[in-house]
């Protein structure tokens, strides 16, 4: 085994230039390297080099709640314009439930909403079931699938809205990914101001124009007895706390094409939209119809203002106003332009690291790490000799490797991490205690001194082998059940079980090669 | 070289320990240690952190030595629950931990705590903070167990496949001893558990693991070799065969996280200290638990049997 084949020689002095080559970038100060070397640095956790980490869950409760509101109100305006009377439009469960008054409709009712409501389905067929049941009643509801789809892409959904919110914060290098069927992670180095993110995160931004109900008189809105087809929503408007708008949007912010801050005719802060094509004749019919009434302008079931309109509005622009500050007219322009969420996210964990902090841990990651790869160099150099010499350039060959390994895939280095290549040292520094001692065992045993460090590679190598493999289980474990840090820890543990097999084995094998070849030694230096 | 270097030429060359005489000396030991870390489970538990029972944790900087004192009496006064401040680290930090703020959500309660520390004690500063709800922090503790759970079944199946049943048998059993004296040690210094912890016990076993493999490999070997010897004598061969790489790599690794359990500040501390500590008994299990199941169960010695798949160690 200690024959030095050229595929050896060149194996060992290939992986000593790759480590040395990506672990470079780390040693130096930016542009002291040429352009075409390897430039990438360690990726630093969220815990050494600050940051905010965000772990938000997709309300997918009421995303179906919201769903069947529309569908009840499709229901409602399908059957109010066939005309077909009704009573006890309601949600029950998961199903919507109507009853229709007259026995001799029910057929034509149920074959109108069984026909038009819905959306038709990839699969064939179409997203909802509508069926008949005994005293003129029918149900309505979303199959299963359907549902799950709608989850689902509620989700990736998100996940781009997110996205682009971020990305207008000026936030660098944001990491979003989806995790489990309906959380979605946020990562943002170096931001340790997660208010900032939550601010335009924790808003759905569902924009709708609705007109004001004037025809109910204040004690009967007071009292409750409000037309099925209205609903109360609460103000901000500071006119009133709350309105009485009609349930159907004439415009919603998906007709939306651009929003930004601007300023009213008093120089208040205000938002400035603009519709599609769709948007702008659908506000220039409504507002030439109803000059004089107000509308109330809606976001996330909260009115912002409730103006009244003037002149019908053709061109399909319009300014917001309402009590905004600059920061918030500039927000909510965001919100707007990036379009709505379809459900509300939660934020269900939130860990933030100020750079000062990550800082602190570089630093004490940084020492344990030289503290303890010297304690291991003088201690395997006093007891091996010469033999510790070689299994020390083979740790810092090992080292390298890793560090470089971690820059070139850019796994993420974590604190723990810094303890996991603590560990790999040692471990790998194990391997090649097995292997000498294997030799120290042959050569009592009376061989000689190359057939005795032979034969140690050869015998020592089945239990090096199968010890990794119990490192490398574990590891894995870890990276199936960790997030961040954790799984930063498993990233450096796998990484280094490879390694250190690799530099144990064969790095010390070269050496100890040339060290035959230049010596011709009659005995071993651990004997 | 000198007589005294390498240091390994002062090793003897055969030691003649009776390992196996003092296993009942050592069961003994290990029995009433998993009865200690038992009893400290139930009477003083785990210091469960933020990352299982949810709630939050920050990390604040005071110009000053930070006032614990005061801290303490904002948090009462603001409402926190199960509010706890220690100083983390250097005097100027502290680490301040509650479940929850009356009359608050997970997230809106932890900023309001913030923004009432940083304006009612001046110049604290916030320089870290985790909060984590509680059907997240439901699910990371069974993620937690189930990892480990996870890692004992592959452990065994790896060790039956390479070795014998009665060697995967005895390895898991070191094992589950090795984590009870963990959780053990968790529980009476009262170190925080989070996430990490259950990256530091998964190390403790893969390392424990990795101590088994090392024996077992030696023990089968020999068992080969003396065919005849009875097991007792053979166990006690292989372990003196295994002394030296046992006490060499048991001190590598121990001096390798030295600097970390004094220099890696307190954040690294409670990962680093389990890791030490489990070299310590994953070693020890390697030899007075392991392999007494595996002398008291017996081994198959009809080589066939016993030859594994897998490589074979060269024959001289």
């Amino acid at each position: 085994m200690l024959t030095l084949s050229r595929w050896k020689i060149f194996l060992v002095v290939a992986s000593a230039l790759f480590g040395l080559l990506f672990t470079l970038p780390n040693l130096l100060p930016n542009g002291v390297l040429p352009s075409w070397l390897p430039h990438q640095r360690l990726n630093l956790g969220l815990d050494l080099q600050g940051g905010s980490y965000l772990l938000l869950e997709v309300d997918t409760d009421a995303l179906r709640k919201e769903r069947l509101t529309n569908l009840t109100e499709d229901v409602r305006t399908k059957l109010q314009t066939a005309p077909i009377d009704f009573s006890g439009l309601g949600v029950v469960g998961d199903t919507i439930d109507v009853r229709i008054t007259d026995p001799n409709k029910v057929d034509a009712a149920f074959r109108l909403l069984n026909s038009e409501l819905g959306e038709r389905l990839l699969t064939g067929g179409r997203d909802v079931v509508v069926q008949t049941r005994p005293d003129q009643h029918i149900r309505v509801s979303f199959v299963a699938q359907a549902a799950n789809a709608a989850a689902r892409d509620a989700v990736s959904r998100s996940i781009e809205i997110i996205r682009k919110r971020i990305d207008a914060l000026g936030t660098k290098e944001p990491i979003i990914t989806q995790q489990g069927s309906n959380r979605i992670v946020v990562e943002a180095p170096g931001e340790s101001d997660p208010e900032k993110l939550k601010a335009v995160i924790g808003k759905t931004a569902k924009l709708s124009f609705q007109m004001v109900d004037q025809e109910v008189a204040p004690e009967d809105i007071a009292a409750g007895r409000i037309p099925p087809d209205d609903i109360v929503l609460p103000s901000d408007d500071g006119v009133q706390p709350a309105w009485l708008v009609k349930r159907r949007s004439v415009v919603t912010g998906e007709m939306l094409t651009n929003a930004s801050g601007a300023h009213d005719e008093n120089n208040a802060p205000a938002v400035a939209f603009s519709f599609n094509a769709v948007g702008t004749q659908r506000f220039a019919q409504v507002t030439s119809q109803n000059i004089g009434k107000p509308f109330a302008i809606v976001l996330d079931g909260r009115v912002i203002s409730a103006p009244r309109i003037n002149s019908a509005i053709t061109g399909g622009n319009g300014i917001i106003t309402g009590h905004f500050t600059e920061d918030s007219a500039h927000e909510m322009a965001l919100l707007l332009k990036t379009g709505a969420l379809p459900a509300p996210l939660n934020v269900v964990e939130e860990r933030t690291v100020g750079a000062e902090l990550g800082a602190d841990a570089v630093r004490a990651g940084a020492i344990s790490l030289a503290i303890g790869a010297a304690a291991i160099f003088v201690f395997i150099i006093l007891a091996y000799g010469l033999f510790g010499v070689f299994a020390a350039v083979a740790l810092v060959i090992n080292v390298m490797m890793i560090i470089g390994a971690m820059s070139l895939t850019q796994a993420t280095l974590t604190l723990p991490g810094i303890a996991g290549l603590i560990l790999t040292m040692a471990v790998a520094v194990d391997a090649n205690v097995l292997i000498y001692e294997r030799m120290r065992d042959e050569a009592n045993s009376g061989r000689g001194a190359m057939a005795s460090a032979d034969t140690g590679y050869r015998r020592a190598l089945t239990s090096i082998i199968d010890a990794n493999v119990t490192t490398m289980i574990s590891a894995l474990i870890m990276f199936q059940f960790g997030a961040g840090p954790v799984k930063g820890f498993a990233w450096t543990l796998s990484i280094g079980v490879i390694t250190s097999v690799f530099t144990a084995v064969l790095v010390t094998q070269v050496l100890i090669g040339w060290w035959f070849r230049a010596v011709r030694p009659k005995s071993l230096p651990i004997t | 070289m000198t007589r005294f270097w390498p240091l390994i030429r002062l090793v003897p060359r055969q030691t003649h320990f009776n390992f196996v005489g003092l296993a009942p000396y050592a069961a003994a030991v290990s029995a009433l240690a998993i009865l200690g870390a038992v009893a400290s489970f139930f009477v003083q538990g785990m210091n469960f952190g933020v990352d299982f029972v949810g709630g939050t944790v920050m990390e604040v900087t005071t110009p000053g030595a930070a006032p614990l004192g005061q801290i303490r009496s904002v948090l009462a006064r603001l409402g926190a629950h199960d509010a706890q401040v220690q100083i983390f680290g250097d005097p100027h930090s502290a680490r301040v931990q509650f479940r929850s703020v009356e009359g608050k959500d997970t997230n809106t309660g932890a900023r309001f705590v913030a923004t009432q520390l940083a304006s009612q004690i001046t110049g604290l500063k916030v320089s870290g903070q985790s909060t984590v709800g509680a059907k997240v922090s439901g699910e990371l503790v069974w993620s937690g167990v189930f990892a480990l759970g996870t890692a004992l079944a592959l452990m065994l199946l790896y060790i039956w496949f390479r070795f014998q049943l009665q060697f995967g048998l005895g390895a898991i059993l070191a094992l589950f001893h090795d984590i009870a004296l963990t959780i053990g040690l968790l529980c009476v210094t009262q170190i925080e558990v989070s996430m990490t912890s259950i990256a530091a016990l998964l190390t403790v076993i893969g390392y424990s693991m990795n101590e088994k493999v090392i024996s077992f490999d030696r023990l089968r070997e020999n068992l080969r070799k003396y065919k005849k010897t009875p097991l007792r004598d053979v166990i006690n061969l292989s372990e003196n065969e295994r002394l030296s790489r046992t006490i060499i790599t048991g001190s590598t690794a121990l001096l390798a996280l030295s600097g970390a359990l004094v220099m890696g500040g307190p954040a690294l501390f409670p990962l680093v200290f389990t890791m030490a500590f489990g070299i310590f008994v994953g070693t020890y299990s390697s030899i007075y638990v392991a392999l007494p199941v595996i002398l008291l169960w017996g081994v198959n010695r009809d080589d066939e049997a016993a030859r594994a798949i897998g490589p074979q160690p060269a024959r001289p």
